[in-house]
């Protein structure tokens, strides 16, 4: 049996298919999730997607937050499941609190789409398992609150437990102490910013993107299914 | 009794805004020298039926914590007023 990847749809999320699309590529089994709906049908990672849920009133993730099936969410990331968010699905883990810190609008003030080196910091998370520590990657960024940052303490335990899992090399949002993306305390809940579902096929210009992705995979095949 | 609130928000010290250093940077172009320190916040402003005062400050405290601001980095002050009686 494949993987089973749910991939939550937001009104307004726009990389649900692509990262769809991107699992099953690699063998994997999608299946989208309505953001409405109160349970996430047993699957066993879930993947928030980029785009601009809940047109991102208030604050990016600000509503998403309150969706229904993020009650699911959070108890699978608290049962140890794979949880991952991509760019707005980032926001959304943080504003709910499964990820500490915040996504700021970013230095500059420019809306950033392009290609970005990331160095991979942290091994053994949701994204990371079998991905040597230091390996670069490039892999698209797409956004406008891409800015992460956070309390000094709060970056400080990040640092101290190993929870910088992405750096950009060549920092383009003024995100804190480079960070593109961070995990759990637990190391199955991971966020970032760039987008590994665009680069994940030769056509796309990149498939730098497939060890995280085939990670997800091996992460979501030996998770615990909450509830059996 | 009704309450009018104004809850206004703004990023912390401490946490920069791209948004308040850009407007900062601009005026100057336009002929408007010695303006510093350019904050850029929101404004929600909303009637609330609350039992009185106290009960309308520990509503919208609580709704400015858990919805309104993202407390890691803003923060707020509400101005609460009672709304006029009104004759039934």
């Amino acid at each position: 049996m494949p993987a089973v990847v749910g991939v939550v749809v937001f009104p307004g999320s726009n990389c649900e298919l692509d990262v769809a699309e991107a699992v099953r590529g690699l063998g994997g089994e999608a299946r989208l999730l309505w953001h409405g709906d109160a349970g996430i049908g047993g699957v066993d990672a879930v993947v928030l997607p980029g785009g601009f849920a809940h047109g991102d009133y208030l604050r990016p993730g600000a509503i998403a937050r309150f969706s229904p099936v993020m009650q699911a969410v959070g108890a699978h990331a608290a049962a140890g499941g794979p949880v991952v968010g991509i760019c707005n699905g980032f926001q959304v883990l943080c504003e709910a609190g499964l990820l500490p810190g915040a996504l700021q609008k970013n230095a500059g003030l420019k809306f950033l789409c392009r290609p970005a080196t990331i160095r991979v910091e942290a091994g053994g998370t949701a994204l990371t398992t079998g991905v040597e520590v230091g390996t670069t990657l490039d892999i698209p960024i797409n956004h406008f609150e891409g800015n992460y940052t956070c309390e000094p303490e709060t970056l400080a335990e990040l640092r101290a437990e190993d929870r910088v899992v992405f750096r950009y090399v060549d920092n383009p949002n003024g995100s804190v102490d480079d960070i593109a993306g961070v995990c759990s305390a637990g190391r199955n809940v991971v966020g970032l910013m760039p987008h590994p579902e665009r680069a994940s096929h030769t056509l796309l210009g990149s498939t730098d993107g497939v060890p995280l992705l085939r990670s997800l995979l091996v992460t979501a095949g030996v998770a615990v299914r909450p509830g059996g | 009794m009704e309450f009018s609130v104004l809850v206004e928000t703004s990023l912390r010290e401490g946490v920069a805004d791209p948004e308040g250093a850009t407007i900062e940077r601009s005026l100057p172009a336009l002929g408007f020298d010695g303006v510093s320190q350019v904050r850029v916040g929101k404004a929600f402003r909303f009637v609330l039926d609350s039992a009185d005062e106290a009960t309308a400050r520990a509503e919208v405290d609580d709704m400015c914590r858990r919805f309104l601001t993202n407390p890691v980095i803003e923060d707020y002050s509400a101005t609460i007023t009672a709304s006029a009686a009104v004759a039934t």
